[in-house]
């Protein structure tokens, strides 16, 4: 007996000591928080018109498609019976805010990211439709919805209502992941999630581990086609990343600060988890490797002058260290929120397996998956034909 | 092909609800007739459940015959019921020692000696069966639901196995079978109470520890009990609307 609960300290409840969410659920904020992020960005060139950062406007709407459709994959996965995962659209309860998971993510890929990408891309996709031959020719076809209308006012159209669908998708790229922190920051009986900051957090951290995403493809893309990277683009890309980190870092501390000066009934044990079995992920590598390292960086390219080839090692850096530290995050929150006791009088472990259905390499391949999905939806729709960076 | 909007609304329209109308009608078809009621009226009951400490001796018979009555799995991490033993060292109710070891099921092994001037005590657990509980609160299918008679239940047909409930309940009194992959926790014996019998653990407990009682009849001696103890439910502060009400509560106890 006392082995098989090897890995408790103190005392847990007994129905406590086995883990409840895995990996699966550490990738699941994490993905979508990548997919707001990417559309985020995107958005900044269409709706807030900042114009540095088109060459990465489409690479941007086809990452978030690509982890999009990957989100509910660990979900799925996770899911004791996922065969009846049906039913959360069929007899969606209202108080719960895991029903809404579906609608949400529904309206995002359908109303929002896919109609965006393909009324911006129509053109495109009539005009590959015209030029293709046998089953690409058909594949085009039924993309452009059978449709061969590519004249002046018609495309007219497609501008306006795509303008208008990215106005909606800022709100809706925001919903998807404040929704995603509200998931655990309303729940009551768990200290370490339960604060209302939780979504606002979720948010900012969303927008950074995005753009760090598209950073980084942006970078890896141009170094694979043989291109000259638009260094514009890459410094304001970079820029924001700094201004969005800043802001994140400052919500956490506020959440952090608050925590240690009230120091309510949970603050000790949660202070011990911290100092203890949490330390390494969330201090060493959320904390100063996640956040404190990438900031610095990205905030000495603006003090100093640096060259080209500097900033670039710079801002890949800072882009790596970023989707680490996000990532580290996603599992302290998730993992740590389930580490302790909610008797405050002891901690349990999570025991990571490899070749299991939530084992690490599950994790792996999920995580793998929309980078193939991405090299698929840049082979079909290649995002840079209408503007190549200036060489 | 022409079609226009009017008569494309028309379609898809008619389209929608008419499935829906034909799956509704074919849920109900399967369902096939109600059992015939029983004499059992859920609007009739609400059912609570109290705890006196100072009777309880640790003896782990409600443990034990609530795992056999209800086919619980026999795992040291899976309860409907447990018993915790509390040991507070000079009164510091701020530290006290805690154990549990297979949830009280084989009984406590002797572990304090007496006069050593702390409090030693055991503190049965089970599903609190709140009034505005938090795990059906976030249940995404509403698979577990608050009945009429104040139970809290869990439809294990339905029940998706995503665990957001057991993350919810502040208690710790929900776990996942493994047999089955969805939600368990304790149903107070429904299946003996709606048939006028007590629960597994009442019927069992030596010391009469364990009482279940039915606020809405007014004959029932629990209003008696709790007119005449001092009351308290585990964590007010959750506010969950608790009915497992405890006599003999320490405030070490969370």
């Amino acid at each position: 007996m006392e082995s098989m609960i090897h890995g408790v300290e103190g005392f847990m409840y007994p129905n406590e000591i086995e883990l409840q969410w895995s990996i699966l659920i550490v990738l699941y904020p994490y993905i979508t928080g990548l997919v707001a992020g990417a559309f985020i960005l995107a958005s900044l060139e269409r709706v807030f018109n900042v114009e540095e950062v088109k060459p990465t406007y489409r690479l941007a709407l086809l990452t978030a498609l690509a982890f999009l459709l990957v989100a509910p994959l660990p979900l799925q996965l996770h899911l004791g019976r996922p065969e009846r995962a049906f039913e959360m659209f069929l007899t969606p309860h209202t108080t719960s805010a895991m029903a809404m998971f579906g609608f949400v993510y529904l309206w995002y890929l359908m109303a929002v990211l896919v109609l965006e990408i393909w009324l911006d891309y129509r053109k495109e996709i009539v005009l590959r439709a015209r030029r293709s031959t046998g089953g690409m020719r058909q594949l085009y076809r039924a993309m452009a919805l059978w449709s061969d209308n590519i004249s002046e006012r018609s495309l007219d159209i497609d501008d306006k209502l795509g303008r208008f669908i990215t106005i909606l998708g800022v709100p809706s790229a925001f919903l998807l992941h404040g929704y995603v922190g509200f998931i655990f920051g309303s729940i009551k009986a768990n200290p370490w999630w339960s604060t209302p900051v939780m979504p606002v957090v979720f948010l900012f951290s969303a927008m950074v581990s995005g753009i760090a995403l598209v950073m980084l493809v942006y970078m890896v893309a141009c170094w694979m086609r043989g291109t000259a990277i638009d260094m514009r683009c890459l410094d304001t890309i970079a820029r924001y990343l700094l201004y969005t980190f800043i802001i994140d870092f400052a919500l956490e501390m506020l959440d952090l600060i608050h925590r240690i000066y009230e120091a309510d009934e949970s603050f000790k044990t949660l202070d011990f988890m911290v100092h203890s079995r949490l330390y390494f992920p969330h201090i060493i590598v959320q904390i100063v490797l996640g956040t404190i390292l990438p900031i610095g960086l990205l905030g000495l390219v603006q003090l100093m002058r640096l060259t080209e080839s500097q900033r670039k090692g710079f801002y890949a850096t800072a882009g790596v260290l970023t989707l680490i530290g996000i990532f580290a995050m996603r599992w302290n929150v998730v993992i740590g929120g389930q580490l302790f006791s909610k008797s405050f009088l002891g901690y349990t472990t999570y025991k990571l397996d490899f070749a299991t259905r939530e084992g690490l390499l599950s994790a792996t391949i999920i995580l793998l998956l929309p980078f193939l999905i991405l090299w698929v939806l840049v082979k079909l729709l290649p995002p840079w034909s209408h503007q190549e960076p200036a060489v | 092909m022409q079609t226009d909007r009017r008569e494309f609304l028309k379609s898809t329209g008619a389209f929608i609800v008419l499935t829906s109308a034909a799956a509704l009608a074919w849920d109900s078809l399967v369902a096939g007739t109600p059992e015939a009621a029983s004499t059992y009226k859920l609007h009739d009951h609400w059912w609570a459940f109290a705890v006196d400490i100072e009777k309880c001796i640790g003896c782990g018979n409600c443990v034990r015959a609530c795992k056999a009555e209800n086919n619980v799995p026999l795992e040291p991490y899976y309860f409907r019921t447990w018993v915790e033993r509390y040991h507070v060292p000079r009164g510091d109710i701020e530290r006290p020692e805690v154990d549990s070891p297979n949830g009280g099921y084989d009984g406590f092994p002797l572990r304090y000696q007496p006069g050593d001037g702390s409090k030693n005590f055991f503190v049965p657990k089970l599903c609190n069966h709140c009034s505005h509980s938090p795990c059906t609160q976030v249940c995404p299918v509403g698979a577990t639901f608050e009945s009429p008679d104040g139970a809290v239940l869990v439809d294990k047909t339905y029940c998706l196995g995503c665990r957001y409930c057991v993350q919810a309940c502040p208690y710790g009194c929900r776990f996942i079978d493994p047999r089955t992959m969805t939600v368990d926790k304790c149903s107070l014996c429904y299946h003996r109470i709606t048939k006028g019998l007590t629960t597994a653990c009442c019927e069992t407990c030596p010391t009469g520890a364990r009482m279940l009682g039915d606020l809405k009849n007014p004959k029932d001696p629990m209003h008696e009990f709790l007119r005449n103890h001092k009351i308290l439910v585990l964590k007010p502060q959750m506010a969950t609307g608790a009915k497992l009400y405890y006599n003999g509560l320490d405030g070490s106890v969370r």
